[in-house]
């Protein structure tokens, strides 16, 4: 293959559970802070669990006009939070977005409550325009796209990745090849997650979730012998991607280099996961980055906290890299698992732990079973360099992504 | 507040009533809300928001608005005579 460009990070933004920016996040990943809490809610509403990740609700009147907050559903309101961060770390404005043209590629796979409210009032009212002129827009699976290309007024490409819990992942992975084979200069990419009572509640309905109610910030845990389910949370993160070039041409700050995306579907059971699946996505993702897996220096896991999933990980993980055994941490034993958006937010994460030169602790690991036991993970943080991370994402229907990302010297 | 056949508005409540909510809604200052000021222009109204006032005609004097209606209302003051005119078909049936 030839001219093949360079693909760089120079825009990162977060608002979650852990923290609504960069510098509270930071502070949380560092401090091994979990934003898991017990919602009483969601125990009367019906849900088996009630543990969920906590993200306050931002106040977007005054910064956005009417017409763009009619639109917006929850995630969306979280991922202009993010994107607005990780613009103005990219020294992008609107000016820029007007004269140069821009994509946008987000994940998201739900936009539950809307939906649900737009039709309990039309079942009410027997008139559909009561749903009123912003329910259309926050109903569609795309809505964090077409509200953000509208705000932003961008003009590069404009799609979303629904790849359940490998949405925002995916989503850096297609922007990284629109960029490396010439498509595009620069792509606002991310994930997004709705943490609304509406939207988790048929994932609760499997009993995927942890019931350690008791204990909340300790009842993500992932790897460890006594975990006993996942801890749904959401929010948004965005990771602005644009050639090597382009960057340079404009003076930007390069954050990282996105070096390697693997991706496979493991072709078996909708939920169950498999080893040889997210193996051959990790593969692939040394294979594109051309490196060897002793030069990974930390890998993001993407262990939920589920006795299976974090099982097969493990032993995909331990495949792949149990000759060099580098430094594995779930940042979901803090944030519980942001699903959609859990892709995207994990590289913000080790992104953070890259440049401040520290692996954030996977709390809560406090026995290792059989398979966790191969891997050498941060219990606690971890001050040291890291050059190279990989980051794992695998979803409903077996979908699965790596990304590799390397610190720009 | 619905207008009842009891306790029908009278033309300076509905025209107060009016502007009170489309402040709220489009998120104007009063000052810019003047009889014969046009309202597609002063609201900064899209085709969307047509939906919105509709809805909010609706949900505030129980009549039923057409969205063709607002081809002949150019003025707040064309609104508010809709409005009255409307309420009083209502109220008379």
């Amino acid at each position: 293959m030839q001219n093949m460009n360079r693909v760089v990070i120079t825009g990162i933004g977060i608002y979650s559970c852990i923290g609504k920016n960069l510098d509270e996040v930071k502070d949380s990943l560092y401090k091994g802070r979990s934003g898991v809490v017990l919602d009483p809610v969601r125990k009367q509403f019906g849900y088996r669990s009630g543990l969920t990740g906590s993200v306050e609700k931002p106040l977007l009147k005054g910064i956005l006009d009417r017409r763009a907050r009619i639109m917006l559903p929850e995630q969306g309101e979280y991922a202009y939070m993010s994107t607005a961060e990780a613009l103005k770390v990219a020294g992008i404005d609107h000016d820029f977005l007007d004269q140069n043209e821009t994509g946008i590629i987000f994940g998201n796979d739900s936009t539950a409550q809307p939906v649900i409210e737009a039709n309990d009032i039309v079942r009410e009212k027997k008139n559909t325009m009561f749903a009123g002129s912003g329910a259309v827009f926050q109903t569609m699976n795309s809505t964090v796209n077409m509200n953000l290309a509208t705000i932003y007024r961008l003009k590069g490409i404009n799609f979303t990745v629904s790849a359940a819990c490998a949405s925002g992942s995916h989503s850096i992975g297609l922007g990284y090849f629109l960029i490396k084979h010439g498509y595009q200069e620069r792509i606002i990419c991310g994930g997004a997650q709705e943490i609304n009572i509406y939207s988790m509640g048929t994932f609760d309905a499997l009993g995927a979730f942890s019931v350690r109610e008791n204990e909340p910030t300790k009842a993500s845990r992932p790897f460890d012998r006594d975990r006993d389910g996942l801890i749904p949370s959401g929010g948004a993160a965005t990771v602005i991607i644009e050639s090597l070039e382009s960057a340079q041409r404009r003076g930007a700050k390069i954050l990282g280099e996105v070096i390697g995306y693997g991706f496979s579907s493991n072709g078996s059971h909708i939920s169950n996961p498999t080893v040889e699946g997210p193996l051959r996505s990790l593969n692939m993702s040394l294979k594109d980055a051309n490196i060897e897996a002793a030069e990974i220096d930390y890998i993001n896991a993407h262990a939920t906290s589920t006795p299976q999933g974090d099982m097969s990980e493990a032993q995909a993980i331990n495949a792949a890299f149990g000759q060099c055994r580098p430094p594995v941490s779930s940042t979901k034993s803090m944030t519980g698992h942001e699903c959609w958006m859990a892709g995207a937010s994990e590289i913000v994460y080790s992104l953070l732990m890259m440049h401040n030169n520290f692996i954030a602790p996977n709390i809560n690991f406090e026995n290792p079973d059989e398979f966790s036991a191969k891997l050498n993970i941060a219990d606690v943080v971890k001050e040291q360099n890291i050059d190279v991370f990989l980051s794992n994402s695998f979803g409903f229907g077996g979908t699965n992504s790596s990304l590799i990302v390397r610190k720009w010297k | 507040m619905e207008i009842t056949q009891s306790n029908p508005m009278n033309k300076e409540e509905i025209i107060s009533k009016v502007n009170e909510f489309l402040i709220e809604e489009f998120e104007v200052s009063a000052d810019v809300i003047t009889p014969d000021a046009p309202l597609k222009e002063t609201l900064e109204l899209d085709s969307l928001d047509y939906v919105d006032l509709v809805v909010i005609i609706e949900g505030n004097f129980g009549i039923k608005v057409q969205q063709e209606d607002f081809v002949g209302i150019r003025t707040f003051n064309d609104l508010y005579n809709y409005i009255i005119t409307k309420s009083a078909q209502t109220t008379a049936v």
